[in-house]
């Protein structure tokens, strides 16, 4: 798997989009740390690029990249190598090479800022942990929405669409449900709701470790009091891990009997 | 060696092999031939294990395949014209698979049998159709495999390439190698073929030497008495 692995990162790694990528999370977190001058007030303001535009970008690479690869898939399936091997290596592949140019990307100007010598490192490694997990989740997602769908137009519209609800569409259900039968206990049907939704996940764990209740909301509220500060981080990390997990399992087990 | 037993492969509510049985021998050119979508694509990817087939069994050097993964080292493989990794280069690609297949390739003679030194370090995606075809036909023939298969090898290639790649088919076949090849270049098959394996809708429709389809037919050229062959089937169906 490793070999796999190291000709999809060269492969990836010389593409130029990877380097936009990069590039886009290096200036613009730069210039939120130019303009806030504290590297806290930039990490709460780097939140919101990250929740909305990771899981969008890991989306929609990893779709392109998936039908891309599709005669280079076939090729290696001639070869004396096990399915699973070419499969989990072309996702590694890809999930590892857009975690790390985010990682990259937005940790380094934290560096140049100073963020070692306050007290957000914490935070700053919390969050770019988050987005580098949003990545692995995303990606798994789109690469098996991919796999089940042979036609890339229908596929494509459907790993949109999954990044249209858990982005957007999720919290107006969400609120929604909340208003409608907000005269009963809805505690329980909250945490249900967020464990559900990675985006969602990621801002509680990301809220509780900053410890800033007035952007929490109301799950992260409810998190809060259920679970506690480290135990809310611990599930929420938890139930991503999971996210990750499931759809790669349905990946794996489809690439086993797909027909190329 | 291969031998195919009762193979049945249907895509959706499509049925592309109807019980297919077939022995491709060693020593000859097995050519597979037949109409578009007449399932020899299907065919050769159940052999390589790149479809999976719903029943039936395949044996690849006495060995049943099913599940199989191993076996593929003894298979060298040139797809139809292909688009890999854009940003790879030639170079990097053979390694590739002489990393996967490990062994002893001998790819150096071949890129300089087939002139591609120039294009080694070059991004697959500035190569031209017939260049990457070059690469195909090195990864097929790097390594020293008793099973080659060729889907459509020569489009794509200029005419000292073909006429190149034609005589190695039939060196590998005088070693006694298994070659498959399909093509729908008439000449080509009337060159190289020992055996012509004719699908249609997802059977044999017929399996013999390129001499005894030309005599059965009262045709003096394979062109037209695969034609005539086609017509009468046609025809029977029409009545």
């Amino acid at each position: 798997m490793l070999k796999i692995l190291k000709y999809s990162f060269k492969d990836i790694f010389r593409s130029k989009w990877l380097l936009i990528y990069f590039g886009f999370f290096f200036v613009s977190t730069w210039f939120l740390l130019y303009f806030t001058n504290d590297p806290s007030k930039g990490l709460v303001s780097l939140l919101n690029i990250i929740l909305m535009l990771i899981p969008l970008m890991a989306i929609v690479f990893s779709t392109i990249y998936f039908y891309n690869a599709r005669e280079f898939t076939e090729l290696l399936l001639a070869q004396p190598i096990r399915r699973h091997t070419i499969f989990t290596g072309q996702y590694l592949g890809l999930s590892l090479s857009m975690a790390t140019s985010f990682f990259l990307g937005s940790g380094i100007p934290f560096l140049f800022f100073g963020v070692q010598n306050s007290d957000s490192s914490g935070s700053l490694i919390n969050m770019l942990l988050m987005g580098v997990l949003l990545s692995f989740v995303f990606s798994a997602l789109a690469f098996a929405i991919s796999i089940y769908n042979e036609n890339r137009i229908k596929g494509f519209g459907l790993a949109i669409l999954v990044w249209l609800v858990m982005a957007i569409v999720y919290d107006g259900i969400f609120i929604y449900l909340m208003v409608r039968f907000s005269d009963y206990p809805l505690e329980k049907l909250a945490i249900a709701l967020s464990l559900l939704n990675p985006i969602d996940l990621a801002r509680i764990n990301i809220l509780l470790q900053l410890d800033i209740s007035a952007l929490m909301g109301y799950t992260g509220a409810i998190f809060n009091k259920f679970f506690g500060t480290a135990m809310g981080m611990a599930i929420s990390v938890i139930a991503m891990l999971f996210w990750t997990i499931i759809p790669l399992f349905f990946y794996l087990r489809k690439a086993g009997r797909k027909d190329f | 060696m291969v031998e195919i037993r009762n193979l049945f492969k249907k895509f959706g509510s499509v049925e592309v092999l109807k019980g297919l049985n077939l022995d491709l021998r060693a020593g000859q050119v097995n050519v597979i031939m037949g109409p578009n979508a007449s399932g020899k694509t299907t065919l050769i990817k159940s052999i390589l294990g790149l479809v999976i087939p719903d029943k039936g069994e395949i044996k690849v050097l006495g060995e049943k395949i099913e599940k199989k993964w191993m076996y593929r080292s003894r298979i060298g493989y040139m797809p139809q014209i292909a688009h890999y990794p854009e940003n790879l280069t030639p170079l990097e690609l053979i390694r590739m698979i002489s990393d996967i297949r490990k062994g002893d390739p001998d790819t150096q003679a071949i890129i300089e049998w087939l002139g591609l030194e120039a294009f080694l370090d070059k991004k697959l995606r500035y190569l031209s159709g017939g260049t990457r075809q070059k690469v195909n036909a090195t990864l097929a023939l790097m390594y020293d495999c008793p099973i080659l298969i060729f889907d459509e090898p020569t489009v794509g290639l200029d005419p000292v390439a073909r006429l190149k790649l034609k005589d190695r088919i039939r060196e590998e076949r005088d070693k006694g190698k298994t070659i498959i090849l399909t093509t729908h270049v008439m000449s080509e098959i009337e060159e190289l073929a020992d055996q012509i394996i004719f699908l249609m809708d997802g059977i044999i429709y017929l399996e013999e030497t390129p001499e005894k389809i030309k005599e059965s037919q009262g045709e003096a050229s394979l062109e037209r008495a695969i034609a005539r062959i086609l017509e009468s089937q046609k025809t029977s169906i029409d009545a």
